[in-house]
């Protein structure tokens, strides 16, 4: 998209997300925002991602909760199962652990338990990731958790455009969508479009076109793959690289015909390796183009422990570029 | 614990007539599944009722179409009470298509919104949280839309009926939670599972007011569920019912009971509600022998018609395993 015809305004993921919420309930009074602290009076979110909300809408339709989160979703569920279109906050993605009945019991399958007559067209935002010394308990990954449960969308985006487009598209997706905001997503500017509109969920986006290998990210990790990626064309390897946008239905065609193409492909997530979203892109990948591939799919993720405090343990847990480069290279090698 | 319920108002004598008619269609919908599965017609986990009839009937008789009710896994009398239709509930228990879940819910996950059966959950607790979320919406469209969240004793002592309750009472939203104290969770008894000797003094931590009503009473059942419906109509909030009541069957049907002892059992099934209430409409001069019978022999009937309704309807494609997972439909 050219800049010369598209006026684009600068933008963080936070100022995206705000507007786009802004937008959708403007739109459509169906829409309804819950979480804790999310209202003005409690400072519009924990980073201010609803900022201004409750004063344009009310706290009829943006309402604080009590640290409740099973109550938070329960809400939500019976809300959308009443016709409204529930954007409901869990705080941070550690904290969905507290209410995976309500999500993965109820949330993600009443469409189906009851034969199609309930939809729960509800929105779960979560905030996540490592890079801050949070440690433990407020930084984790748990995507694949919810990829593994049927009746749920898992969306984690990158850039602030595509924060407007797919909370555009997931507030008015008739089933429930969990979108996780990973920490640096919501501060770097880029550019939006000032007309950005929705983008499909399910779409990945090639966001760089390369001939020698394909890597495929998603989320904060993005920032990582693409400092990779510049140094790997210095080094001559040309990276195509695919932000998946939606892990789950995720786009295999984008990513299979990317990998035909390259014949190379390496995964890289900030979520635990095993048992990753990145085993099942690698297996399906090998599956569907064994012999047309030139080299392993590769895959990088956070090793097998739990997220460190040390600044030191932290930065050897998370995946550096030098690690993408590498591993890059060492396929680009096999032929 | 007095009770502190003022005003009571009570059934006239239609609304007894209809409060047994929903109980005595409680006990023979019950009565014939038992005999089904024994029968080895019905493959299923089933959570008899049997002695509880009285909560629902009570209560559903203040009900309109469109309120809604959340219930659990022991709730098919529930629906029942709320006029569900018989005849896609044994196509659902049955597992076949014409099942109001096209026998992908079954027995335990059971939904009819026409009649206002919104939620049946398997997961101990969980019927309460959901149901906030249709007295928020309520709220929203203005309307004075009730929702009743029934569970149990057990229920009680999960963190999700104290999340739930605090936020009920915290946005005063128009759910009436029914607890039906039967005085076991699963297998274990009341005391040994519950910290406090009434479930309804717990009402207090939440804001709300909370009441010990006589679940085998039914006249009670309806005094108390009328103060609280009309509590959540008039934009009160929430209010929690403990009818104390006896489950007849045990936890799930075919267990033996070992956790009771015979005494127990034989005391309070002495108690039957049903021939009890029975026995006052017609003492009462609220209905005949006779009239009664004719009732009984209609609603068996209607059960009949729909176990042989549910018997002849074809079990699903095996395509709906790829429906309803999403809105649309998953490719083969």
């Amino acid at each position: 998209m050219s800049t010369d015809t598209v006026e684009m305004v600068k933008m963080n993921g936070l100022q995206a997300i705000n507007s786009a919420l802004m937008e959708a309930m403007e739109a459509d009074e169906k829409v309804l925002v819950l979480g804790e602290d999310i209202a003005d009076n409690e400072g519009g979110g924990v980073v201010g991602v609803t900022r201004g909300l409750s004063t344009k809408f009310g706290t009829m339709r943006v309402k604080s909760t009590p640290i409740s989160e099973q109550a938070i979703i329960g809400a939500a569920i019976g809300a959308a199962m009443a016709g409204y279109k529930p954007v409901a906050e869990i705080m941070l993605m550690n904290f969905t652990t507290v209410a995976m009945d309500m999500i993965v019991n109820h949330a993600a399958k009443l469409r189906f338990m009851s034969g199609g007559q309930s939809q729960v067209p509800l929105v779960i935002r979560t905030l996540t990731g490592a890079g801050n010394q949070t440690a433990g308990q407020h930084a984790d990954f748990y995507e694949a958790w919810f990829c593994h449960t049927a009746g749920i969308k898992v969306v984690i985006p990158w850039t602030p455009a595509d924060f407007k487009g797919l909370y555009l598209s997931a507030i008015q997706d008739p089933d429930p969508v969990i979108i996780v905001e990973s920490g640096k997503t919501l501060f770097v500017p880029m550019d939006v479009p000032a007309n950005q509109g929705p983008i499909p969920l399910g779409k990945a986006n090639i966001v760089a076109p390369g001939t020698d290998i394909t890597i495929v990210s998603y989320g904060q990790m993005m920032f990582t793959v693409m400092e990779a990626v510049g140094k790997l064309a210095e080094a001559g390897i040309s990276a195509e690289v695919v932000d998946l946008r939606t892990i789950s239905p995720w786009d295999k065609e984008t990513v299979l015909a990317s990998a035909e193409k390259t014949g190379r492909l390496l995964v890289v997530h900030e979520a635990g390796k095993n048992f990753g979203p990145g085993a099942e892109i690698a297996a399906t990948v090998q599956d569907a183009l064994f012999g047309k591939l030139k080299a392993p799919v590769g895959r990088l993720g956070a090793p097998y422990c739990s997220v460190p405090f040390a600044k030191k343990l932290e930065d050897a847990f998370l995946v550096q570029p030098p690690a993408i480069i590498e591993e890059a290279k060492r396929l680009v090698a096999m032929g | 614990m007095t009770d502190t319920l003022t005003n009571r108002a009570l059934p006239d004598a239609a609304t007894q007539l209809d409060i047994y008619r929903r109980m005595i269609r409680i006990e023979r919908n019950d009565e014939f599944t038992r005999a089904q599965i024994r029968q080895g017609r019905i493959h299923a986990p089933y959570y008899s009722a049997r002695g509880q009839e009285c909560i629902p009937a009570g209560i559903s008789v203040l009900l309109n179409d469109d309120d809604k009710i959340c219930t659990i896994y022991r709730g098919i009398q529930d629906m029942v009470a709320k006029n569900m239709p018989l005849r896609p509930l044994w196509a659902e228990i049955c597992g076949r298509v014409d099942g109001t879940c096209k026998g992908k819910g079954g027995p335990m996950h059971l939904t009819h919104p026409e009649t206002g059966v919104m939620v049946t959950t398997g997961i101990v607790g969980s019927s309460m949280p959901i149901a906030n979320g249709f007295g928020w919406a309520a709220l929203l469209d203005g309307t004075k839309q009730v929702t009743v969240a029934y569970f149990g004793d057990g229920a009680s002592n999960i963190g999700a009926f104290h999340e739930a309750l605090n936020l009920a009472g915290v946005w005063k939203l128009p759910v009436i939670f029914v607890c039906s104290n039967n005085g076991f969770a699963e297998h274990t008894r009341f005391e040994n599972g519950t910290a406090v000797d009434q479930i309804s003094k717990r009402a207090i931590g939440y804001g709300m007011p909370g009441y010990t009503v006589d679940g085998n009473d039914p006249v009670d059942v309806y005094a108390h569920a009328h103060a609280a419906i009309e509590r959540a109509r008039a934009g009160e909030g929430p209010t929690l019912l403990e009818c104390k009541t006896f489950r007849f069957m045990g936890h799930v049907f075919g267990d033996a009971d070992g956790y009771m002892t015979k005494e127990e059992k034989a005391e309070a099934m002495a108690k039957d509600p049903l021939p009890i209430f029975r026995q006052k409409l017609i003492d009462d001069g609220i209905a005949t022998e006779e009239q009664l019978e004719a009732m009984k022999a209609e609603i068996e009937a209607e059960v009949k018609d729909a176990i042989d309704f549910a018997m002849n309807c074809e079990f699903p494609s095996d395509d709906e395993l790829r429906r309803d997972v999403f809105a649309e439909e998953i490719p083969a």
